[in-house]
């Protein structure tokens, strides 16, 4: 798969002095969804802001399709679309010209066709002559989508897509990016939702002050970084964990029939077998055994905790 | 050069004043026309005639200026600081617009409602008074340029501006003063020798009086002086937005 996007030692330093950037470097894949996840203030917002020329950056280089974004800005902004965080539009003008007048902006002639066909696809096509105030916050984030993609751009940066939004939009936003990709659209999110970068992504980011901790393979990254959870049910009830079963660090519900084993999959020695072993031999009897794959959400807090620790070290 | 990013960003600015059509267009008809109730009937009564020419048609080459600077400043400077305001700024930054683009789209749109607001001054002024054009050209000229740059100063100043306080507090604490006090009602000639020294460095005046020629082919200070003054504040405007704009002063930060 080709490179769309590569950025390479990026910093950004703003003038208060904070450092939102940190010699960032990062590559992106044609086609791919790519997460960008981490906590508040970690840079996700400034650095698509930075791809997207809206903040200056001191260091660095920012190809998009080998097209220099200072340099050869035209040609790299025309490929992107981007979709803010905040919900921010013209009060009082309609859909139809503020979605056409987004168009206008990166040099493209009108094509009230294509503008149709985008506007019923992400069903804003019965409110196109509605004011924007009029509409309601999820019809305003959709409107922001089809302003992104009004010059049919390659890459889209969708910062923060589903913040604030109901349940049953977010999944229905999750459907619009898959017919993006479908499409051939490169998706590029930030977001604060770990089951969001875990139901759509291709690729997980993690970043944190300024710089890249990790990027991998979702997939990868849970089968890599992982925990699991070991669930074992128990037939009869048990009112405390057994001083056997001390070392294991278990976890007994509240119900006192399950216990919860937390193992890392990575170790050579999971304990699983020495804990059967030893549950055995005190005759406690089980109903059902399952594992349970840890979250992205474990794996980013493990990971930004790691990343938080070193630098209090360094 | 993107020409249809240009023209995009100019209707949308006078989409602005369609949707505002009633008061745009009659706020300037009922101005002009306060003004000759009350500069050209009360006053005019008084002072019949400053340099041969009635006191009510003296009057309006400076009313027009008068409302083409405060018009031309107040509509770029509002034109730019709206998208900063609603943080919809960002799409005109990541469009593949450059500067010089993103300015001709608003100025051009500030500049030509400040012709269109000009011209209805004109017509109504024809109301009031028998109006006649020595150098319509020259006229043309004048209030293009003046609009253009002062359409200019209005976007640094939209720029410049991070509230709603700041962008009224020059165009209320400088220009209007200097509009006021630069000959817009009055010739220098009827000002003690000392104050018309004063009067001199006050650049307003060279544009109402160049403007005023235009009209009648009196003049405070000589034509090409006007011209001059206007052409440096323009180069100046044009390169001060090119600083910041390069900077990302006040909008990429």
């Amino acid at each position: 798969m080709s490179e769309i996007l590569q950025i390479s030692k990026v910093s950004k330093i703003y003038k208060n002095k904070f450092q939102a950037l940190d010699n960032l470097t990062l590559s992106i894949n044609e086609g791919e969804i790519f997460a960008l996840l981490g906590p508040n203030g970690a840079g996700k917002s400034t650095l698509i802001n930075t791809i997207c020329g809206i903040l200056n950056f001191d260091n660095g280089d920012i190809t998009v399709n080998n097209f220099d974004i200072k340099k050869q800005y035209r040609e790299a902004r025309s490929l992107i679309g981007i979709v803010p965080q905040e919900l921010n539009l013209e009060a009082f003008e309609t859909v139809w010209n503020n979605v056409n007048y987004s168009r206008g902006l990166y040099g493209k002639p009108s094509n009230h066709e294509y503008i149709e066909k985008l506007l019923k696809e992400l069903s804003l096509w019965e409110k196109k002559d509605n004011k924007l105030r009029e509409l309601s916050g999820g019809m305003k984030r959709r409107v922001l989508i089809a302003k992104a993609l009004s010059h049919e751009p390659k890459i889209l940066f969708l910062d923060e897509p589903t913040a604030s939004v109901d349940v049953e939009l977010r999944k229905d936003m999750w459907e619009v990016v898959k017919r993006l990709k479908k499409n051939g659209v490169t998706i590029i999110l930030t977001t604060h939702y770990i089951e969001e970068a875990e139901e759509i992504a291709d690729r997980v980011g993690i970043i944190n002050n300024g710089k890249i901790i990790l990027v991998d393979e979702k997939e990868n990254l849970i089968k890599k970084l992982g925990q699991k959870i070991l669930k074992i049910e128990l037939v009869n009830s048990i009112k405390e964990i057994p001083t056997d079963l001390k070392n294991f660090n278990l976890e007994l519900n509240q119900e006192k029939n399950s216990l919860t084993y937390i193992y890392d999959t990575k170790g050579k020695n999971t304990g699983i077998t020495s804990l059967l072993s030893e549950i055995k031999n005190l005759g406690i009897q089980l109903k059902d055994i399952s594992t349970e794959q840890s979250s992205l959400e474990s794996i980013f807090l493990n990971l930004v905790k790691e990343s938080e620790n070193e630098l209090d070290r360094g | 050069m993107n020409w249809i990013g240009v023209k995009s960003i100019y209707l949308h600015e006078m989409d602005r004043m369609r949707r505002t059509l009633f008061q745009s267009l009659i706020s300037p008809f009922i101005s002009t026309s306060l003004y000759f109730v009350v500069f050209g009937s009360a006053i005019g009564s008084r002072i019949t005639e400053i340099e041969g020419i009635s006191y009510g048609s003296f009057i309006v080459p400076g009313m027009i200026m008068l409302t083409i600077l405060t018009q031309s400043i107040s509509n770029a400077s509002f034109g730019i600081f709206f998208p900063k305001f609603t943080n919809t700024v960002y799409e005109l930054l990541a469009a593949p617009l450059s500067s010089i683009e993103i300015i001709l789209g608003f100025v051009g749109a500030a500049a030509t409602k400040s012709l269109i607001i000009g011209t209805i001054i004109i017509c109504t002024a024809g109301l009031f008074v028998d109006l006649h054009i020595e150098h319509p050209f020259i006229m043309m000229f004048f209030l293009i340029l003046t609009s253009v740059t002062f359409a200019l100063f209005g976007f640094l100043i939209g720029i410049w501006a991070d509230n709603f306080e700041k962008l009224q507090l020059i165009p209320i604490l400088i220009i209007t003063p200097l509009v006021f006090l630069g000959g817009s009602f009055y010739s220098i000639n009827m000002l003690p020798e000392f104050w018309q020294k004063i009067s001199l460095l006050n650049p307003v005046l060279y544009l109402v009086s160049g403007f005023r020629w235009s009209f009648y082919e009196i003049a405070d200070v000589s034509i090409i002086t006007s011209l001059i003054t206007i052409l440096f504040f323009l180069f100046s405007c044009v390169l001060i937005i090119s600083y910041t704009f390069a900077k990302g002063y006040k909008i990429k930060n």
